[in-house]
């Protein structure tokens, strides 16, 4: 008893501290890998049925419907060809490395509910297919999160909201720049360290900054939705709503924008930054 | 003797390895925090019932496995199904002689205990405090606890004929 006691309080130092039980974690999950599999079995399958039995009417609407975005994002495409030449000329101009349009890989989320108290995803593809950890994670909208532990079949996504997650983003309007800090709710960030006279209003875009060095720059994260002036604090309360679908998404993308780091350090940024926000609570 | 033991071991991981699917098969919106702790129900079971084969050793691999299944704290679930495998054990002589539904009430009590050493682990990693639903599944496994008593009652007494 007393062992066992004592070996699960070491374990919980050692894998909330430092990253040495990785290898193990990641062993064990594919030998588990199976029970996994069959967990996210039955909702995939009445998904298959589901998409069997769609009416011909759904069909057509829905198809009707593709065919108009495609369209318009045609449109778009039109300029956006000519926009990305004139700034890549600009940029050639002003001497500043042209980045290249990043590598992306899809996924999809593995249904299977894990610990319902840390805001994390499972997905059906690991290192094998090359993901590493802090790789950033998106879907169709916006940001989604990090990869942070990786198996070779699986990967596990930490969402930007979870407690212990933060970012580096920006105020789309004015380029005003903050940190982003998960809250623990799904639908609910919080901008830290933020003065009371900052320019930010309700309904701003803010997006990644880059300066992590995890995330890539330009990104949308989420919409400021309530600022408050709370008298006793030295900040102002900025909430955000991150604008990815973080619980209805059933596939995301992995954006390549830069080599590996250095081992283990991928996610050293936001560790800075979360164990800086963990020092403040009380 | 030995065939018996090793029959009644397989018994005890398929009904360990049932519990961990039901622990993270996805259920309908709404009703996952009412999801009971399978695992844990499953657990108290053998050690109430086999505790000199099963006990704190069983329930600290069991809550290896569930860590890594879950994606939570590695040692979180081993440390709080440890400290219930030996309470457990230690307690199967005063819980077993009551009926069902008042042994259901010692079993809440376990339960109780597993998600408080969780609530303390939560808190102790930075995890922000959950609300009062995180309770309910305790209650739960308690209205669970006769049922599934008698489906493992049934299937170790077939197993032990066989």
């Amino acid at each position: 008893m007393v062992i066992a006691v004592a070996l699960s309080l070491v374990l919980i130092v050692a894998d909330s501290r430092y990253r040495h039980l990785d290898v193990l974690r990641s062993v064990l999950s594919v030998a588990l890998y199976p029970v996994h599999y069959l967990a996210a079995l039955p909702l995939r399958l009445s998904r298959a049925v589901d998409a069997r039995l769609a009416s011909e009417a759904e069909l057509r609407a829905q198809n009707g419907a593709l065919q108009r975005e495609n369209l318009e994002l045609r449109g778009r495409l039109q300029t956006f060809d000519a926009l990305q030449a004139e700034n890549r000329r600009l940029r050639d101009l002003l001497g500043s490395s042209f980045k290249l349009r990043d590598r992306v890989l899809v996924a999809k989320l593995l249904e299977v509910d894990l610990d319902p108290y840390r805001q994390q995803v499972l997905i059906d593809k690991g290192s094998s297919s090359g993901i590493f950890v802090g790789q950033p994670v998106l879907d169709a909208n916006a940001v989604m999160g990090q990869v942070v532990r990786t198996s070779p079949l699986t990967a596990t996504v930490l969402l930007i909201t979870d407690a212990a997650h933060s970012l580096p983003v920006q105020v789309n309007r004015n380029g005003l720049r903050a940190v982003a800090t998960g809250s623990g709710l799904i639908n609910r960030l919080s901008l830290l360290h933020l003065p009371k006279n900052a320019d930010v209003r309700v309904g701003d875009l803010l997006i990644t900054s880059g300066l992590g060095g995890v995330f890539p720059p330009g990104y949308p994260v989420a919409r400021i939705t309530e600022i408050g002036d709370d008298p006793s604090s030295p900040f102002a309360t900025v909430v955000a709503e991150p604008t990815a679908r973080l619980d209805r998404s059933q596939e995301v993308l992995l954006v390549w924008t830069r080599p590996p780091l250095r081992q283990g350090g991928g996610l050293g940024d936001s560790d800075d930054i979360a164990a800086h926000a963990a020092a403040r609570r009380p | 003797m030995s065939e018996v033991q090793a029959h009644s071991r397989a018994l005890v991981l398929a009904s360990l390895v049932a519990a961990l699917f039901l622990t993270i098969l996805p259920m309908p919106d709404g009703t996952s925090e009412f999801r009971p702790q399978w695992v844990a129900l499953v657990l108290i079971y053998w050690c109430l019932n086999a505790p000199r084969h099963i006990g704190v050793f069983w329930a600290f691999g069991t809550g290896i496995v569930v860590d890594v299944l879950s994606g939570s704290v590695l040692g979180q679930h081993a440390l709080t199904l440890s400290v219930v495998g030996y309470l457990a054990v230690e307690l199967h002589q005063r819980i077993l002689p009551f009926p069902l539904w008042q042994q259901a009430v010692s079993v809440w009590l376990l339960l109780l205990v597993e998600r408080l050493l969780s609530l303390w682990i939560l808190g102790a990693t930075g995890q922000p405090a959950p609300a009062l639903i995180y309770w309910m599944p305790t209650f739960a496994g308690m209205l669970l606890w006769p049922g599934l008593s008698i489906v493992l009652n049934n299937l170790r007494a077939r197993f032990e004929e066989a």
